[in-house]
């Protein structure tokens, strides 16, 4: 069901924990399944410098919150802001079809912690 | 690694000794049992005699047991046959929220057709209240439909009492006894059924067969049209091995069944009671008593299901789980939503459901893997 990449991730994730100093936290629930994922980023000179997640959801979910730090880890933040769920996905050799919505929680986290950072630092949003 | 089996609640083995009864089936006698010649006559009194043995199982007669093709064409027979047969009586059905899907959707079905369907809640341990069925009884309704045991909990319903109160008022009463023919005592009489789903693959006979008791007197408008099979209740040729196994398998289970029981009863509080000396907040879903022997289900608090049975499949143990990440619909257990367990218990669940192939030394392997699990996806969780 899951690919080999998917099984390494939810075995060994990747920035599993909190930042007890985040510049910004990003929190979303999956509509679909009702799954929870926290996300947590420390910026520095516009790059995320660390980043560390929490997430209550399905095998899919915690590879793809796994994946998705690596994939941000040490990026700017405009980079790391145009990260898709399908870039987790690729990332993880694909996920079944059923599964895709879990790296929406990924990606949509990500994107929260972003705009609460910028928020939090009265930064404008970067147009797209 | 032994690999241990903890699912049987979704489908058991082929019990050896239904396999070897099985065997002359299919190469030696394979007449067709509806040929007059010899080779069908012995095939035909091969599948009376698994029909008896059933009819014994159930303390039925053999012309009241109908073979199908599984335990939900059983569910669609009794509950589309009735419908289709008492229209002119009456366009209403009474069911619980906590059926099977076959139940349910037969239901639904049904509703797009013009019949009215009253489903009824369950309190917090999965029962339905018998005074809920009598107030819910209307001149118009014609059939009742409540599950003997529930295959996500394991709580029983009170099914006599129930069944004498639809027929105080006249009105038709099916059980879905899928887990429990075999399990629990299921005589038709006692229970005041006047039908009853079974499925060959819960007791150790092969995936795609099952049976409907159907009391006598009872009219039942059929799903498949065809020959003259089943008395013309279900027409198709017999699947005479597979049918030769259900009835070895019936008899094996009336056999052992009383032993069995004890012996789950025992494996399954053992396996319980190591799980929560073990573990902080785990909760029970279900009935605490009134519940089949091989069935526990857990809630474990913030740790979703499925990430609980990929872990434990790595260690060789098969478990099952109510949680929306793991059914193919993505919708959490309505069993458990029924019940009113809050929404994050049920993404917690976790079914262990027993049988013939656990041993005491399994509950030990299970209650040792699980502990640096649940602290692993504890860690990992947001939800505290
Ligand atoms: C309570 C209940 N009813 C019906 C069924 C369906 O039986 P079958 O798999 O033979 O169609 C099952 C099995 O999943 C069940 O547990
Ligand atoms: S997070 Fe629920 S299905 Fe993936």
């Amino acid at each position: 069901m899951y690919s080999e990449k998917v099984m390494d991730h939810f075995q060994h994730p990747r920035n599993v924990g909190q930042l007890p100093d985040a510049d910004g936290i990003g929190e979303i629930g999956n509509p679909v399944c009702g799954d929870i994922m926290k996300l947590y980023i420390k910026v520095w000179d516009d790059r995320i410098q660390d980043v560390k997640f929490q997430t209550f959801g399905c095998g899919a979910a915690i590879a793809s919150s796994s994946m998705m730090t690596e994939l941000v880890m040490g990026k700017p933040l405009e980079e790391a802001e145009r990260i898709t769920r399908k870039n987790v996905a690729d990332a993880l050799d694909g996920l079944p079809p059923n599964k895709m919505h879990c790296s929406n929680l990924a990606a949509d986290a990500l994107h929260k912690a972003i705009e609460d950072y910028r928020i939090r630092n009265a930064l404008p949003a970067v147009a797209p | 690694m032994k690999k241990i089996y903890l699912d049987h609640n979704a489908t058991t083995p082929v019990d050896p000794r239904v396999l070897t009864a099985m065997h002359p089936y299919f190469s030696e006698v394979f007449g067709n049992p509806s040929s007059i010649h010899a080779f069908g006559r012995e095939a035909k009194e091969a599948l009376e005699r698994a029909r008896g043995r059933i009819a014994h199982l159930l303390r039925a007669g053999e012309r009241e047991i109908c073979f199908t093709g599984s335990g939900t064409e059983a569910d669609n027979m009794a509950i589309k046959g009735v419908a289709h047969s008492y229209r002119n009586k009456g366009d209403h059905l009474i069911t619980s929220q906590i059926e099977h899907h076959a139940v349910l959707a037969s239901c639904a079905y049904l509703e797009k057709e013009g019949f009215r369907v009253t489903y009824l809640p369950v309190d917090g341990t999965g029962r339905v209240d018998p005074d809920d069925v009598r107030k819910a009884i209307t001149d118009h309704t014609i059939l009742i439909t409540i599950m003997h045991a529930n295959n996500e909990v394991g709580t029983i319903q009170a099914i006599p009492e129930i069944g004498r109160i639809a027929r105080e008022h006249g009105v038709l009463f099916h059980t879905d006894a899928v887990q429990t023919a075999g399990k629990l005592p299921v005589d038709v009489d006692a229970l005041n059924v006047d039908l009853l789903s079974l499925s060959g693959h819960k007791i150790y006979a092969p995936k795609g067969v099952g049976a409907l008791y159907i009391r006598k007197g009872t009219k039942i408008t059929p799903l498949i049209h065809g020959g003259h099979h089943e008395h013309g209740r279900r027409a198709g040729t017999e699947n005479l091995a597979s049918l030769v196994g259900l009835g070895k398998a019936a008899e094996i289970a009336g056999a052992e069944r009383a032993e069995e029981y004890k012996r789950l009863t025992k494996l399954r509080d053992a396996l319980h009671k190591k799980i929560t000396d073990r573990i902080e907040r785990v909760f029970l879903n279900g009935h605490p008593t009134q519940r089949i022997a091989n069935t526990l289900n857990l809630s474990f608090a913030a740790v979703e299901g499925e990430s609980i049975i990929l872990s434990l499949d790595m260690e060789g143990i098969a478990v099952a789980s109510g949680s929306a990440c793991t059914s193919g619909s993505l919708e959490s257990s309505h069993v458990l939503n029924a019940m009113g367990i809050i929404p994050e218990l049920t993404q917690s669940s976790v079914r262990f459901s027993l049988g013939r192939t656990n041993t005491p030394e399994d509950m030990e392997t299970v209650a040792e893997a699980l502990p640096p699990i649940i602290e692993r996806l504890r860690a990992m969780s947001p939800l505290t």
